[in-house]
């Protein structure tokens, strides 16, 4: 096992099933496939895995990672500090990547081109595996050289890790369906690796996998292909868009589910309508068009996107048109980081648009969620007659997730709101699109072409009266507002309530968190609860809020709102929108782009009551 | 503000096929300036309407910003309506029209409206080939914000306050030629008899209509420098072509003379007669057409008529391969493939 100890004494990374595994390519190399079969084996191993993709704004050339969590204990947010494994494979960064590197752990990289004295550390192992050299000798073809190094040092992980090799060749076979030709060649690659490391390196090392049966029903998957499928299982048939990343997938899975489970098997015509249009201004302008002809219909954006959307935003809400708004947050602002995640889109989200305007918004915390919230977010634009705007990130819609299988109750009807027929209107003494009937300040919509001389009404995004009739009397205006507003709060009814984990005996510490951060939550309670800790938690799922908040808020002596951005706009919103004196709600704030760690929770956590009693004991 | 209109009816007005009088067709009072020409063109469309037997509720009225974008207020009362953000018409009308291939889409726009801040709009809605009828009523001014230039302007023009049109004038007309629209035409407010028959035909056509109507504005635009002044434009017209629209119901009796008389089948099986003035005017060749408008400007004339007419051309839904259904009509099980197709969607994520 010479190529693989190091000089200094150190104890090497030792473990069963938990560890990271980072891999450092250069992108446009096709190492992404490589590595997602990587992580793909570990969960067909069942063994809880997540993948987290930290990538340039490039097309080809530049430094890319891909950070595999292996864990046991579902502990699947991005763990932070160092890997115990990286797969150097990129000599850009190869300096970068060493220091990535635990004390103890592995280092596995191309030996082709011999390391320098300044690139070897002598507390961490080094698996040296000359794979530019194998290729050379395998391949002629420039193209296959590069992408087959990929697929020989998943081969020589199998052999280092201890991953069945079966599990990766079945992978293989499901990648290439209908391209068989290109199973042997991949499996011959990978036989290469892992040969390779078998004839060099003592297998397995001590990090290793080891089958378990821990992922039950659970699937792997992005939440933009599971916003796309909510989408399609919603009923939604007009997509207007724009491509910008991270939420340009969710319209092209869109548009690939479509492709297969919407087109009428009798005349092979399409029974939905996709246009790519000119800008964002459009995008949103089709979707609120086709949603107000009574379609469903939907839009997906990210940063910069949202920005220009806000006009159309403000008409959609003032007109009372229903329709959805996929919101793939990225790191702001400007064109910011366009690449890395964060949350940030929260105010100019919840108050998206000039005057008076409040938008709904649903947190999705994982794929299964962007799947059901995105199917229910049609049934509440229709009820609601107003946008609902998903607020989805890049880390949850362009990453793999494990998560709950996608269920749909085949009883469930579409809730298509108050939406009044031909008859219903024959039956109406009188009809006032924006008469509150109900006194829950929604009112009935007609759609065009109902009745030949019932029903029609102006829309327009100037004042109305209850008749929809233009005006400009303050009266009809306040009251037109003021119903509004008794609207938006009639929507807090219809939202899905916070998820609430409070211990019996309660704690005096509350987190407040919302969308991916969850995903460090459990992780950091048993941190914390290490420190001798112990905190309650409420999951945010939607605004308007639910008056649950407020009771944990007031419950808890101590409560932290956990965000990804720098200046707390959930906090913001809840200290505006519930009246909570802001001093109440600590802020731990992550705005770095990269998914929120259990770490930094904690540190923050603790750091707050280091402070506390600091002033305590000088004041 | 919006008036409702008297409600007396008189007894023998005429009614059409659907035994419907003008006044069926009618909107509320326009608050539009007494002479506007954007109100000629709401009574021209009201005539069309009426005389193509249009039942109202199935025509949607869609509008941006602008004195010109009220004017769907003031005609059509049992249709719905839309009036949108500024410069945006175009995109709500694409998607109105995804979600119902069936209604008849008939868009009101201005020039500040179309040409300036919905310049893109306007140039991907005609790309797109959307199957509707869109006007804008071209003043040369903002009317609504009172009398800035437009982006239609004459370069060396001057506005009511003396600001002088500094740059080259946008040609929507000239645009939707070069991008494909398979009914293009111009028109003047004040000139009914050309007016209403393209009006008609341009509803019955199948595949994205345009028509700019020289409207003055009687406010701000309607001095002795300008180019879209009554006076001016009543000295300076030339039309190619003088049209009649026959319904494909009514017995073609129209007289005309032959050499100078060209009959085009549209697609629902009307005919658009074309009386040629000038007798080589050719309504197959929008590069012709653009080479026209261009020579005739230089002489300082406004050339009005029908320039480019493709009966045959294809609209959005023929190139997306939409189902005959419109969409806002399809089903929740039609829509919705259920759970036994989606546990298969599972078992691809495991
Ligand atoms: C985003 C936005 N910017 C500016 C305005 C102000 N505005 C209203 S109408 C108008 C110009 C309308 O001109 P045109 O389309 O030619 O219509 P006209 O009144 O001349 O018929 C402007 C600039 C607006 N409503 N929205
Ligand atoms: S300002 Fe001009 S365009 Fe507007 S209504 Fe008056 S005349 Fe018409
Ligand atoms: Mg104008």
């Amino acid at each position: 096992m010479s190529n693989t100890s190091s000089s200094k004494q150190v104890n090497t990374c030792q473990s069963i099933n938990d560890f990271v595994v980072r891999f450092a390519n250069t992108n446009g190399t096709g190492s992404a496939s490589a590595n997602n079969m990587f992580a793909k084996a570990i969960l067909r191993m069942g063994i809880p895995v997540s993948a987290k993709n930290i990538f340039p704004s490039n097309i080809q050339g530049m430094p890319t990672w891909y950070e595999v969590r292996i864990n046991e204990s579902n502990f699947l947010a991005r763990r932070g500090g160092q890997s115990e494994l990286v797969v150097a494979m990129n000599a850009q960064s190869l300096l970068e990547d060493i220091d990535s590197v635990a004390c103890g752990g592995f280092l596995l990289y191309d030996s082709s081109r011999a390391l320098q004295t300044h690139e070897i550390r002598d507390d961490i192992n080094y698996l040296a595996i000359p794979i530019s050299a194998i290729c050379q000798k395998e391949y002629q073809d420039p193209r296959q050289r590069q992408l087959f190094k990929n697929v020989i040092y998943v081969g020589a992980l199998a052999a280092l890790l201890n991953i069945e090799f079966d599990v990766l060749k079945t992978l293989v076979g499901e990648q290439f369906r209908g391209k068989d030709k290109l199973i042997t060649p991949n499996i011959y690659a990978l036989e290469l690796g892992y040969q390779y490391a078998h004839q060099h390196f003592q297998c397995p090392i001590s990090l290793r996998v080891e089958r378990r049966e821990l992922i039950n029903n659970r699937i792997m998957v992005d939440g933009n292909t599971a916003t796309a499928l909510g989408a399609v299982y919603g009923g939604a048939t007009v997509v207007g868009w724009y491509p910008i990343t991270p939420s340009t997938s969710v319209v092209e899975k869109f548009a690939s589910y479509c492709a297969r489970l919407r087109i009428d098997p009798a005349t092979g015509k399409k029974n939905y309508a996709l246009v790519q249009a000119e800008d964002e201004l459009a995008a949103i302008g089709i979707a609120i068009g086709a949603s107000w002809n009574g379609a469903r219909a939907f839009t997906a954006t990210s940063g910069p996107g949202i920005s220009l959307m806000t006009e159309f935003l403000g008409l959609a809400y003032f007109a009372e048109i229903p329709m959805v708004l996929v919101n793939v947050q990225r790191a702001g602002p400007s064109t910011g980081m366009p690449t890395r995640t964060q949350q940030s889109d929260i105010l100019a989200c919840a108050y998206a648009s000039h005057g008076d305007t409040k938008q709904v918004l649903l947190f999705p915390q994982d794929p299964f969620e962007c799947f059901t919230l995105s199917a229910q977010a049609f049934d509440l634009a229709d009820q609601l007659q107003t946008p609902v705007i998903i607020m989805s990130d890049l880390d949850l819609g362009m990453n793999d997730h494990l998560t709950a299988e996608f269920i749909w109750d085949d009883q469930q009807e579409y809730q298509l709101g108050k939406v009044l027929s031909a008859q219903q209107l024959d039956e109406l003494d009188e009809y006032g699109r924006y008469l509150d009937v109900d006194n829950d300040g929604i009112c009935y919509r007609t759609l065009p072409g109902t009745h030949p001389d019932k029903g029609a009404f102006f829309t327009r995004g100037t004042s109305r009266n209850r008749y929809a009739g233009y005006t400009e009397k303050s009266a009809d205006y306040v009251e037109n507002m003021q119903r509004l507003t008794k609207k938006f709060n009639q929507a807090a009814k219809l939202m899905p309530s916070p998820e609430i984990k409070q211990s019996s005996k309660r704690a005096k510490i509350g987190l407040i968190f919302f969308g991916t951060s969850s995903h460090a939550i459990p992780e950091a309670i048993q941190q914390l609860k290490d420190h001798g800790l112990s905190v309650d938690t409420l999951r945010i799922k939607a605004f308007p809020f639910c008056h649950s908040i407020i009771d944990f808020i007031n419950d808890h002596q101590d409560v932290f709102v956990i965000e990804q951005n720098r200046d707390s706009q959930m906090r913001t919103l809840l200290s505006n929108e519930l009246a909570i004196a802001p001093n109440k709600l600590n802020v731990i704030a992550n705005f770095d782009g990269l998914p929120l760690t259990s770490l930094f929770v904690v540190n923050k956590v603790l750091e707050h009551f280091a402070q506390q009693s600091s002033t305590s004991q000088t004041g | 503000m919006s008036y409702q209109k008297s409600s007396f009816y008189h007894p023998r007005l005429p009614v059409n096929d659907l035994g419907l009088t003008y006044r069926d067709y009618e909107g509320a009072l326009s608050t539009l300036c007494a002479g506007c020409g954007h109100d000629a063109i709401t009574s021209a469309i009201v005539q069309a309407c009426f005389e193509l037997s249009l039942p109202p509720h199935q025509v949607a009225k869609m509008s941006g910003i602008g004195c010109s974008s009220k004017a769907p207020n003031y005609f059509l009362n049992k249709s719905h309506g839309f009036n949108s953000v500024h410069g945006r018409m175009p995109s709500v009308t694409t998607g109105a029209n995804l979600a119902n291939r069936d209604l008849t889409y008939l868009a009101m726009s201005g020039d500040g409206d179309s040409a300036s801040i919905g310049l893109g709009q306007f140039a991907h809605v005609v790309r797109r080939q959307l199957n509707m009828l869109y006007v804008v009523a071209n003043n040369g001014v903002y009317g609504l914000t009172k009398g800035q230039l437009a982006a239609t302007a004459d370069k060396g023009v001057t506005n009511k306050g003396g600001e002088l049109s500094l740059f080259s004038d946008i040609d929507l007309c000239v645009m939707a030629l070069q991008l494909g629209a398979t009914f293009v035409a111009r028109s003047f407010s004040g000139d009914k008899k050309q007016l209403v028959p393209l009006i008609k035909a341009a509803m019955s056509h199948q595949g994205f209509a345009f028509i700019d109507i020289v409207s003055p504005c009687v406010t701000f635009n309607n001095h002795a420098s300008s180019t879209r002044s009554y006076d001016y434009v009543h000295e300076h017209i030339t039309t190619a072509a003088v049209t009649d629209f026959i319904p494909v119901k009514t017995e073609i009796t129209s007289d005309c003379q032959a050499g100078v008389c060209e009959d085009i089948c549209l697609h629902d099986g009307s005919l658009m007669r074309i009386h040629k003035l000038q007798a080589d005017y050719d309504t197959k060749n929008a590069m012709k057409a653009i080479n026209d408008i261009e020579s005739h400007k230089q002489k300082g004339e406004i050339l009005t008529g029908l320039f480019y007419l493709d009966p045959n051309g294809e609209s959005f839904h023929d190139v997306n391969n939409s189902s005959d259904t419109p969409l806002n009509q399809l089903k929740q099980e039609v829509l919705c493939p259920g759970n036994r197709v989606l546990s298969s969607i599972n078992d691809s994520f495991r």
